[in-house]
């Protein structure tokens, strides 16, 4: 079973690697691109026995007490199974 | 009156701040690994510059998890004094001992550089021996020093007198263009409630020989010494 987690900048929060990739995006031609956002993705793997309502509360947990930092970030927590 | 310097793997400003608490000041001190947790021998702790962790995940955000930061709280909330420098700042925001966060720089570059922070408030024990408005020379070196914050916390900072030290210019005018990192308000520095925990972005132990440029940043350590020494 595999762990999910994206950490992302709350809206509002300035992004300025998200704007240098923006700015770098267009230069290479992109067009249309309103706004990027730059986030953190994890790959948590759990044990194979693990509860899926558990694995899902305790990576929550995981996310909110040290994967993100909630002043500056949300995150989302998926749970493959 | 004995100061503790707190060491994390990563740590890299610790025997600056050492050289100033030992020579500058005349005090002794100790260095602290970050896996000890009696800090009973200590009357003020510095959380030093440097990139502890590697600054993985976020500045600051893995030391926050050292064994020593269960002690540091407790030693905080019993109005013991702590003084966070650069990335200790971060670790305290990190650790919720300071609100706010540090992130990325507006313009995404490495600062390294001299520049001018204005006092802005004498209340506090790191800023006692110094005068309100007066201007300190003092340098950064940071990558994520943007200090952030929602609006309900700025007014509480504001009005709890709780910003410290404000990027300025020369005269000590805060302006925008005094503002090398973004941070909201022009903030380089801010105190907890209790006023016994400090944060600051710059690096007073750097400025404290004319030898580097400025030794404006001893008045910080010299307050604190001068605040121990009347408490003791």
């Amino acid at each position: 079973m595999k762990a999910k987690v994206f950490v992302s900048l709350k809206p509002g929060v300035l992004d300025p690697q998200g704007k240098a990739i923006q700015h770098s995006v267009a230069l290479l031609g992109f067009t249309g691109i309103a706004d990027v956002r730059q986030g953190k993705y994890f790959e948590i793997a759990l044990e194979d026995s693990a509860d899926q309502e558990i694995a899902r509360e305790s990576v929550a947990r995981m996310a909110r007490e040290v994967l993100s930092n909630p002043i500056i970030e949300d995150y989302r927590v998926e749970i493959d199974g | 009156m004995k100061f503790g310097i707190i060491v994390f793997p990563g740590s890299n400003c610790d025997h600056d701040a050492y050289h100033v608490i030992s020579k500058q000041v005349g005090q002794p001190v100790d260095f602290i690994w970050h896996r000890e947790t009696d800090l009973k021998s200590f009357d003020a702790l510095i959380i030093p510059g440097g990139f502890s962790y590697g600054d993985y995940l976020r500045a600051g955000a893995l030391a926050r998890f050292s064994p020593v930061m269960d002690s540091v709280k407790r030693f905080a909330a019993n109005g013991r004094f702590v003084l966070g420098i650069c990335n200790g700042f971060q670790i305290l925001c990190e650790a919720g001992l300071l609100p706010g966060a540090l992130i990325r720089n507006r313009d995404l570059h490495f600062i390294c550089e001299h520049l001018n922070v204005r006092i802005e408030t004498s209340d506090t024990p790191f800023t006692n021996e110094m005068t309100s408005g007066s201007v300190l020379q003092m340098p950064i070196a940071h990558a994520e020093g943007n200090y952030v914050c929602d609006d309900a916390t700025l007014a509480e900072l504001q009005r709890e007198d709780r910003i410290v030290f404000r990027y300025c210019d020369a005269n000590g005018a805060v302006t925008k263009s005094a503002n090398p990192n973004g941070s909201r308000d022009n903030i380089a520095g801010i105190c907890n409630r209790s006023r016994n925990v400090l944060g600051l972005m710059p690096h007073p132990e750097r400025a404290c020989e004319d030898l580097l440029g400025s030794s404006d940043g001893r008045d910080i350590f010299r307050s604190l010494a001068a605040t121990l020494a009347a408490v003791a």
